[in-house]
């Protein structure tokens, strides 16, 4: 186990894992993407109630999720920086931020566009919006103190508390629709019971869910592997692999 | 064309769609411009202590 854990925490080993994957993940995520979307815009039947209005769906909740999705693998990669001082987690806490921000912002973004014809308003300030957009804040932060700090070691210290901290707003998100009353509808899709969606509606919402999972990934890696670089420059191993691509 | 409307609601779903795609494709060019970048920066430090 610990072998497995520091021959993946190796940033070389992940550099020439990364460089072999990134293709495969990207054109995974291209062709679920692009599948979902058929389904969703134009085989999947309108909802009975929102008629075509429902489609949004397959933009907002895998956005949703891999907003959240990415705060929770951020703060779990910071936590294991901190602790066992993995440099590799540490770069790719730094390398989530940016993606999930922007995850964030579209599911704040196609949510308000879907608010407006079924609940008739952009906004409403509502717990699950609310904490969403506090989620949006805690990337920003997370960022914001990286930039503010030259030092990397120092920024990787700082910037992993502020993580770990902000990692109970995912909780209040997802409970937000049980704890208090919202205009927002419940989970779609929950691990107990059966969904809620009949599966012509559904099909093409979880291919779209595993794109966009895909499609994280494949960036994640192209971003960690920038981070990498930040903290390697100096080894002999970089140097080598820089001069030959 | 009429696949492309959505009743009522055309313009809700193809600005949802249009604005996440946006979202996608600058996810993958800021992501390979910063590598890019930091690659180049490394060469060219590297270059700078060869000479």
């Amino acid at each position: 186990m610990w072998e497995f854990i520091h021959k993946f925490g190796s940033p070389p080993h992940f550099w020439r894992l990364s460089g072999a994957m990134i293709p495969w993940f990207g054109w995974i995520a291209l062709v679920l993407i692009m599948v979902g979307t058929v389904g969703g815009l134009w085989i999947a039947p309108p909802d009975y109630q929102q008629l075509d209005a429902f489609r949004i769906i397959y933009f907002h909740v895998p956005s949703a999720w891999l907003s959240q999705f990415g705060y929770v693998l951020m703060a779990m990669a910071a936590a294991v920086g901190l602790v066992w001082r993995i440099k590799l987690a540490h770069a790719v806490a730094a390398a989530c931020a940016p993606i999930g921000a922007s995850f964030t912002v579209v599911a704040l973004a196609t949510g308000s566009i879907w608010g407006k014809p079924m609940w008739g308003t952009w906004w409403v300030w509502d717990a699950r919006l609310t904490s969403t957009l506090v989620l949006l804040f805690l990337y920003f932060g997370y960022m914001a103190l990286r930039a503010a700090i030259d030092d990397e070691n120092r920024a990787d210290r700082a910037s992993a508390l502020l993580a770990i901290i902000g990692v109970i707003n995912i909780p209040i998100i997802k409970y937000s629709v049980e704890w208090w009353n919202t205009l927002h509808q419940p989970a779609t899709i929950s691990k107990l019971g059966k969904p809620a969606m009949d599966p012509s509606m559904l099909i093409p919402l979880l291919v779209m869910w595993l794109g966009f999972t895909f499609f994280f990934f494949a960036v994640l890696m192209v971003r960690t592997r920038g981070e990498i670089i930040a903290r390697e420059r100096n080894k002999k191993w970089l140097r080598d692999v820089i001069g030959r691509d | 064309m009429e696949f492309l409307t959505f009743g009522k609601y055309t313009w809700y779903v193809w600005s949802s769609a249009i604005l996440t795609f946006v979202v996608l494709l600058a996810n993958v060019y800021l992501a390979r411009r910063r590598l890019q970048s930091r690659i180049d920066m490394a060469r060219r430090r590297l270059a700078a202590e060869e000479v």
